[in-house]
């Protein structure tokens, strides 16, 4: 029942969102400022985790192969695959759901809290449209070149890793994620991280516009948005995979 | 001038406002008064719009708010400005780019002509040299003038103020309060004060709705406020002593007025 209440509620507060607005200048100002604190701000962590985890999935793969019937060279297929097929896209998604997510809600719902989405509503600002379109473009635009950045970043945690500990050798690395290599996989995987990105701003933002009370209730909504948006993640990769795949 | 017409708000099962009828004046500090959690900043928020009313009408200069669509609503908020009670400020803008705000939304001016504006709302509530502070910098008395300058910088016919000297120490609220009525008187425009500070109401109480528990109990001004016979009233001047020794003297000064 309670789905229900929030999902109708949700969608109406995306209708507004996607009404008019009322001057475009205002709303491009913004998108770009958006850009910068969600997006760029984001590439030092996806560098780091994904370097970090390229690596780490690099051994993972090395082994879990040690058999000499296996050819090397599959360890760099390996990370090259998991990378582009579900890190870079979904488990990024869940992490940048915790960042940007948790920064969305909190930043909205203080405003709520404290009266100024209320004072632009008194403007005569559609408050939902000015705070949320900008966030909700902002994320979708970025959010294929994080991805890309992440598998670029994961697959050099690998060259790094692999041959440093002699789990594999550069040569064979680099001839293993060239091998066999599917373009689809990176259409697919974009298609994931836009819808990603969409959620990550859109329920987050739910979350934040709606809260009632103080600091204390935007903590509460802030968690309770992560927690939501963890979960749609996992339920689109699921309808999207089947899909796509 | 606005008309509010038998107007009802309950949240839930609960009845916030019961039934208020009454009239606000153009070119007054019309005041609402009540003790907290009365129901002052709801019947505002109704009046305003952010909140629905129930049942009742709202008629600003004759326009009844109440049946207006989204698009005619706009249109007349742009004739609105609020003074939120915590000030409301953006705090992701500087204190000129609050005030510039609704100006780069809604006005076709010029960037000279907007910074004109902006400097003249700036100056008239006498903020000086914090234009380009962010409102986390500067005191809770500067934050409610910038968002006084913020809120009639648009020329507004209507003012709102939500306890606008709540957390100011009595000398800075006195002179909120004076701002708030110089501003009235100036820009001859209707203006709605909440309250619960006895001093606002006798600095510029000149109509005054008493309400309790969503009920409105008694209208008036600000010289008839100390010789009420409404028991809700007396309990909500009186709380304070200092009160009760001025009417003592006014009584002793002109006794036939008993
Ligand atoms: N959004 C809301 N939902 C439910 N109850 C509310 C809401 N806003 C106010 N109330 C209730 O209405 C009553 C009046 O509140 P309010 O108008 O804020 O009082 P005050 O006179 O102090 O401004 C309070 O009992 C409060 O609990
Ligand atoms: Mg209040």
């Amino acid at each position: 029942m309670k789905f229900f209440f929030h999902a109708g509620q949700y969608f109406s507060l995306l209708y507004r969102v996607f009404s008019k607005p009322e001057k475009h200048r205002m709303y491009f100002t913004k998108i770009f400022t958006e850009i910068e604190s969600l997006g760029i701000n984001s590439v030092g962590i996806v560098a780091i985790i994904s370097i970090f985890m390229g690596g780490i999935m690099t051994l993972q793969v090395a082994y879990n192969m040690e058999n000499p019937i296996f050819p090397t060279y599959l360890v760099g297929l390996g990370n090259r695959d998991t990378l582009i097929l579900e890190f870079s896209s979904t488990i990024m998604g869940l992490i940048m759901a915790g960042k940007i997510g948790s920064n969305i809600t909190s930043e909205i719902g203080s405003m709520k809290v404290t009266e100024q989405i209320d004072s632009l509503e008194i403007m005569g600002v559609n408050s939902a449209a000015y705070l949320i379109l900008p966030k909700i473009i902002a994320v979708v635009c970025i959010f294929p070149f994080l991805f890309i950045l992440s598998v670029f970043f994961g697959l050099i945690g690998g060259l790094i890793v692999g041959p440093a500990v002699g789990a594999v050798t550069a040569a064979d690395y680099l001839n293993g994620i060239q091998y066999l290599f599917v373009p689809y996989y990176v259409t697919y995987s974009i298609i994931k991280t836009l819808c990603f990105g969409f959620l990550i701003a859109t329920i987050p933002a739910y979350f934040g516009y709606f809260v009632e009370g103080g600091a204390f209730e935007v903590g509460a909504a802030s968690t309770k948005a992560v927690v939501n948006t963890n979960i749609m993640i996992l339920v689109f990769d699921l309808i999207l995979t089947q899909l796509l795949l | 001038m606005i008309e509010v017409k038998n107007v009802y708000k309950s949240f839930d099962q609960k009845e916030v406002l019961k039934n208020i009828s009454t009239l606000f004046y153009k070119g007054k500090t019309n005041l609402i008064i009540g003790r907290s959690g009365s129901g002052k900043t709801v019947l505002l928020k109704a009046i305003v719009g952010l909140h629905e009313v129930d049942s009742g009408e709202i008629l600003y200069d004759g326009r009844d708010f109440t049946r207006m669509g989204q698009k005619e609503r706009k249109g007349l908020r742009r004739e609105m400005g609020m003074v939120f009670q915590g000030g409301a400020l953006f705090d992701s803008m500087t204190v000129e780019e609050n005030v510039r705000f609704p100006l780069d939304m809604f006005s076709e001016m010029s960037i000279a002509e907007k910074q004109k504006q902006v400097d003249f709302c700036l100056d008239r509530v006498n903020i000086k040299g914090a234009h380009q502070l962010y409102p986390s910098e500067i005191s809770g008395g500067m934050q409610k003038r910038v968002a006084i300058a913020r809120a009639i910088s648009l020329n507004p016919k209507y003012l709102f103020c939500d306890e606008p000297n709540s957390g100011l120490d009595p000398e800075t609220a006195l002179l909120i309060d004076d701002l708030i009525h110089d501003i009235t008187l100036d820009l001859d425009i209707t203006t709605i004060i909440n309250t619960h500070d006895m001093n606002s109401v006798m600095e510029i109480g000149e109509q005054i709705l008493f309400i309790s528990e969503g009920e409105m109990c008694w209208t008036g001004n600000k010289e008839e406020i100390l010789d009420t016979e409404n028991q809700k009233l007396q309990e909500f001047v009186f709380a304070n002593k200092q009160y009760q020794q001025v009417r003592d003297e006014k009584r002793r000064n002109n006794p036939e007025k008993i």
